[in-house]
């Protein structure tokens, strides 16, 4: 019958939809998430039946304070990058990956540089052992943003993205926030909370 | 040619014999290597799914036999005790990782998008990774055999037994790797199913609408994204423990124990309802055909499928009150347990008010779905008894608990499979398979299975610990052990004639046409074996039993056979998630060699980790990322719209 | 050296109560199971019932589609308002069970210290008021009528204390002391296992724990905590001149003549143990003997080595070991 074909007057996705691709960004969040959620269980876990936790006191902010701000300010540029790509602003585009890499990599070298400083290894201690994996999995997600980062630039390079057809940046950056809110989650219990005690 | 921009799919009222050669051609995965390697239809790798998954049962069953030789009698010498801990170990493995989630996932994979009037899923690369992850993290896993270093650590490897002090070869680093290969397809295949869930059902198949597998599917691809992240943590502290010089279990240097058991626990439970809710929801759509009516109560049953998923997140406690924990935490995970209960009945009536109500044929699929019920009611019991903390003190670690584990992973799990593949079998090769064969093979597998495990309610009652190579005469547990290895044998002879009746029928089975069953959901609505793309027209949907609304006087009238062809390429239609309006026409990607090659690059990163070669494993991970780079690559677009 | 056979009269089971705490366990666990049986043999009932009803042999044919009312009357009287009231009158008992056993009758008597090795018990009573320490394996006594606390600690890996007769099974965890409670009301011996995996020679870890009338038990302790006599016999002095000599002074300490190894278990009484090789074997001539020169091909993977010994050596090492009582 002809009503069932015209009833179907809906637009032509060329990419295989926008919207799968989302789910399956916004649920590789979800489980990744979770990953980083029985990390941190594991840190209270081990904390709740230590007599001191950290075992030598908090850990510094000097680096990490600053650490935070210099993340954080990431999502912000690649966000400004996104709005522009959405209004086909190729260079905005550009820009504001590439400053967001900056951003990032720096992030890596101050933690890199943060780790040289500490005076137990993962083999001291399970504190040990905890702070570095669960720094180190973040950091590792840090890394796979970035090199995400460099390879949607490529992309951006080559003219592959316009205002109607940007899906793989806004995924891209919506893993990038993640990386972010999981390391605001990752502060504030490893390095704040000891604090409250 | 794929125009860009908004357009009306060119729709055809009905398929022409033209469109139908056009669709095949655009479809149609060539026969030959490349092909053959680089498929992404869900129909061949939902079929690659159930063939491995069902070596991977064959070889746990033999593990299992050979167990059972050593334990009909007590003070055997048949395996070293070191042999036997390996058997065991890989028995619940391969059993419980390697067979009943992924013979699930074949289901799924290949009855999803011919339930739902779709043309794929909503990743179809993806749908090949996980295939090919979990076939290599099987071979993974098996070839630990070949140095001889089985894991050997039970299947729950418990810290610290499986640390390097007590545990100095690789045996546990397999497993820790193992596992943690295996989580990488199995999340990915629910990723894939939740997507294709809220994204590609016909227009029309509101959530009301759908076969009950989906619920049973969907619910547990939400509990693997957030709980297979427990196992990963678990296994990679395991490994670093191991291999790096942590303390995550270890009690002398601030970490403990326990930390296992949570983490792997947290998985654990929440795990067994993956390998047995999509079993149920084959059954939910089994049943009805067989009682030739609707599922009584299918709104109670798909609620009650993810009050289960919901509840059964929160009892992982219940697997450790051994373990000295306070008696308030107990108490509360003992009264939760014992919650679950409700869900399960809710289906249990469910399905006996469908039968009671209808009017029973007795096939043979529907025979397997009788024994599941039977099998349903005494395995739930069983866990009921082990639910009060008191009394799992004296059952825990004993006979007690295998009887209740076979009862609910045969039961509930390997029953709806059996059933299912002689139910679905005709759809996927065209030929059914034998009835009466078919017969003798479930009277087999039922009085084999019953005979090997009720004697262990007994035996772990008079006291029978698990998980021992061998037991003392004359304890009074002789009898029930040869009784269950006698039962073993009977089983594993049931599916050996099934494997018979299998290769027969596929060869010399009668042909089944489009609808052998009369049964009443979409995938009956296409030939058998269907073609590659499914559906040539694609169907609107207004009921829940499609193909049985002609013989309802004035009901809802789904469109099957006319609607929109999408010859344009590899295209199905994307609708909303709740109500299934239309919302777009999906482009879909071709075959690809891109997830064979990742898993492939994946392979080479456990294997360097399993080396504990960093050097190895960077080069695995840059190959990995080669391959996603290569995957993820856009085309170009056509025209350049929207640029400044 | 005769073959394994069962060393303990007594069937560890957990239904064959010979204290308080299986005893409440015991009827919590009639409960449970005549609801499991009763629950199944009415769900089998049903269904076979309904198979019956309307037999049809045709696939063709389908309906009834309406009859909301029925078929969901089913579903929440059975699938959820009974199982609900069952389950909650369940709970409750579980409730009243827990909070029972919780603590014993009457307060503890005695405290001992089991410590888990791969793969036997090693079972201390402290000295009291500067008494010295009964130290012994495999074997634990108690007061008939008498509660006693155990502790647990693991000196390796995960294991279980499991006396199936006597009370449910508590997991002997590294890393943390686990405590529970033992009552025997009738004399006797209860067998134990160990209930959790813990490696290769996870089955054969028993233990047996002996109920005594209040005054054998006394004198039971008494003897425990005296160090070895020295040997009386000449082939007994040899004997313990072999002991000193070959490698089972390396493992095992024997109070009295400066042999203080704490890797395996202590043989100052050896001879007043009922078992062998955690609860393995009977204990006697033979199988001490046979223990000794083949404990690989008994208990394989287990720390005991096979000790080759010519046939006088072993004589005179068995019949020292004999006298230990």
């Amino acid at each position: 019958m002809a009503t069932a074909a015209a009833a179907l007057a809906i637009p032509y996705a060329p990419e295989a939809a926008h919207a799968s691709g989302r789910w399956g960004m916004r649920l590789l969040i979800a489980t990744e998430s979770s990953f980083f959620a029985y990390l941190l269980f594991s840190y209270f876990y081990l904390g709740s039946m230590a007599p001191a936790w950290p075992p030598d006191g908090p850990p510094s902010l000097t680096v990490a304070g600053p650490d935070t701000v210099i993340l954080l300010s990431s999502s912000v540029t690649l966000w400004w990058a996104e709005r522009g790509i959405a209004r086909g602003a190729q260079t905005r585009l550009r820009a504001g990956l590439l400053i967001t890499f900056v951003l990032g990599a720096v992030f890596i070298a101050l933690q890199a540089w943060e780790w040289s400083q500490k005076t137990f290894t993962p083999q001291t201690s399970a504190y040990g052992s905890l702070y570095f994996t669960v720094t180190g999995f973040h950091g590792a997600h840090v890394v796979a943003g970035l090199l995400m980062n460099l390879v949607v630039q490529v992309w951006a390079w080559r003219g592959l993205f316009t205002r109607d057809r940007h899906a793989l940046v806004s995924n891209a950056a919506l893993y990038w926030h993640f990386v972010d809110a999981v390391w605001v989650v990752v502060f504030t219990s490893l390095y704040l909370v000891p604090r409250l005690a | 040619m794929t125009p860009s921009g908004s357009t009306s799919p060119a729709a055809t009222a009905v398929s022409s014999q033209l469109s139908r050669a056009r669709l095949a051609e655009i479809w149609e995965t060539p026969a030959d290597l490349r092909g053959i390697l680089s498929s992404v239809d869900h129909k061949t790798i939902g079929k690659r799914y159930l063939v491995t998954a069902f070596v991977f049962f064959i070889l746990g069953g033999l593990e299992a036999v050979v167990m059972r030789a050593q334990l009909v009698h007590g003070d055997m010498h048949l395996l070293t005790p070191e042999a036997y801990n390996q058997l065991f170990t890989m028995h619940g493995v391969t059993m419980i990782f390697l067979f009943a989630s992924p013979v699930l996932s074949g289901f799924s994979n290949y009855l999803w998008p011919l339930m739902i009037g779709s043309r794929d899923m909503a990743f179809p690369r993806v749908n090949a990774l996980s295939y090919w992850t979990f076939l290599l993290a099987g071979i993974f896993l098996y070839s630990s055999f070949l140095v001889g270093q089985a894991p050997d650590g039970g299947w729950f490897g418990y810290a610290p037994m499986t640390q390097r002090a007590y545990s100095p070869g690789l045996n546990i680093d397999f497993y820790a790797l193992g596992l943690i290969y295996l989580g990488i397809s199995t999340t990915v295949g629910a990723v894939n199913f939740i997507a294709t869930f809220f994204t590609l059902r016909a227009p029309g198949m509101s959530l009301d609408r759908v076969p009950v597998i989906l619920w049973g599917t969907l619910t547990v691809s939400f509990l693997i994204v957030f709980f297979i992240p427990a196992l990963t943590v678990a296994s990679t502290f395991l490994y670093l423990d191991r291999n790096v010089g942590t303390h995550f279990f270890d009690a002398a240097n601030g970490g403990h124990p326990l930390l296992w058991q949570h983490l792997f626990w947290i998985f654990g439970h929440p795990w067994v309802y993956i390998v047995v809710l999509p079993a149920m929801g084959l059954a939910s759509d089994i049943i009805p055909t067989f009682c030739r009516r609707p599922l009584a109560g299918y709104t109670f049953v798909a609620l009650a499928t993810i009050a289960t998923g919901i509840v059964g997140s929160g009892v992982w406690l219940h697997h450790m009150f051994a373990t000295g924990l306070p008696p308030l935490a107990m108490s509360f995970f003992s009264g939760a347990s014992m919650t679950i209960a409700i869900p399960s009945g809710v289906s249990v009536a469910a399905w006996l008010a469908t039968i009671w109500y209808g009017r029973p044929v007795f096939k043979v699929p529907f025979l397997f779905m009788i024994g599941f019920i039977i099998l349903f009611v005494i395995g739930g019991v069983n866990g009921v008894m082990t639910a009060p903390v008191p009394f799992d003190w004296q059952l825990t670690d004993t006979y007690f608990v295998v009887a209740h584990l076979h009862y609910v992973l045969l039961g509930i799990n390997v029953f709806p499979v059996f059933g299912a593949l002689y139910y679905w079998m005709p759809k996927m090769s065209g030929r059914m398979m034998s009835e009466r064969i078919g017969r003798w093979v479930f009277w087999l597998m039922f009085a084999g299975m019953n005979l090997a495990f009720f004697p262990m309610h007994i035996t772990g009652m008079l006291g029978m610990a698990r998980r021992v190579y061998t037991y003392p005469s004359g304890m009074g547990w002789d009898a029930a052990n040869l009784v269950t290895t006698v039962g073993a044998v009977v089983f594993a002879a049931g599916v050996l004639l099934f494997l018979v009746d299998l290769v027969r029928s596929l060869r010399v089975g009668p042909l089944a046409g489009d609808n052998p069953w009369d049964a009443p959901t979409l995938e009956w609505s296409t030939t058998s074996p269907p073609p590659p793309y499914n559906f040539a027209v694609l169907p609107t949907v207004r009921s829940r039993y499609p193909l049985w609304e002609d013989r309802i006087p004035e009901g809802a009238r789904s469109i099957v056979g006319r609607g929109p062809v999408l010859d344009d390429g590899r295209e199905t239609i994307g609708t909303s998630p709740l109500d299934a309006d239309p919302v777009a026409v999906l482009h879909m990607p071709p075959d690809s060699s891109w997830p064979l090659l990742l898993a492939l690059a994946l392979t080479v990163v456990f294997y360097a980790l399993l080396a504990v070669s960093w050097l190895w494993t960077g080069v695995g991970a840059l190959l990995v990322f080669i391959c996603l780079v290569g995957w993820l690559t856009p085309s170009r677009p056509s025209r350049g719209a929207g640029e400044d | 050296m005769d073959s394994i056979s069962l060393p303990v009269e007594s069937q560890p089971s957990m239904f064959h109560a010979g204290g308080p705490a299986a005893e409440r366990i015991a009827q919590l666990g009639w409960v449970f199971t005549s609801v499991a049986v009763a629950v199944t043999v009415v769900a089998v009932a049903v269904l076979i019932a309904a198979l019956h009803r309307r037999r049809s042999g045709r696939t063709q044919g389908v309906g009834p589609f309406e009859d909301p009312r029925g078929p969901l009357r089913w579903i929440v009287t059975g699938g959820v308002i009974l199982p609900a009231i069952i389950l909650a009158v369940c709970f409750v008992c579980t409730l009243l069970t827990q909070s029972a056993i919780a603590r014993p009758p009457r307060p503890v008597v005695a405290t001992i210290r089991v410590t888990a090795h791969r793969w036997w018990w090693e079972v201390r009573y402290p000295g009291i008021a500067g008494a010295a320490e009964v130290v012994t394996a495999n074997e634990i006594h108690i007061p008939v009528g008498e509660a006693v606390q155990v502790e647990l600690v693991s000196n390796d890996v995960i294991h279980s204390f499991w006396v199936p007769e006597l009370a449910g099974k508590t997991d002997v965890i590294p890393g943390q002391t686990n405590s529970m409670w033992l009552q025997a009301d009738h004399p006797g011996r209860y067998l134990g296992e160990c209930a959790e995996y813990c490696g290769v020679q996870h089955a054969h870890m028993g233990f047996v724990v002996v109920a005594d009338a209040p005054a054998d038990f006394a004198s039971w302790a008494a003897g425990q905590r005296l160090p070895a006599g020295a040997p009386a016999e000449p082939a007994a002095s040899a004997g313990l001149d072999v002991f000193r000599r070959s490698s089972c002074a390396a493992c095992h300490a024997i109070r009295g003549t400066g042999i203080a190894a704490p890797a395996g278990p202590d043989l100052t009484h050896v001879a007043s143990r009922t078992t062998l090789a955690s609860a393995m074997l009977p204990n006697n001539r033979g199988n001490l003997a046979g223990w000794v020169t083949n404990a690989q091909s008994l208990k394989p993977g287990s720390e005991m080595p096979t000790i080759r010994l010519n046939g006088r050596d072993l004589q005179a090492l068995v019949a020292y070991l004999e006298a230990l009582r």
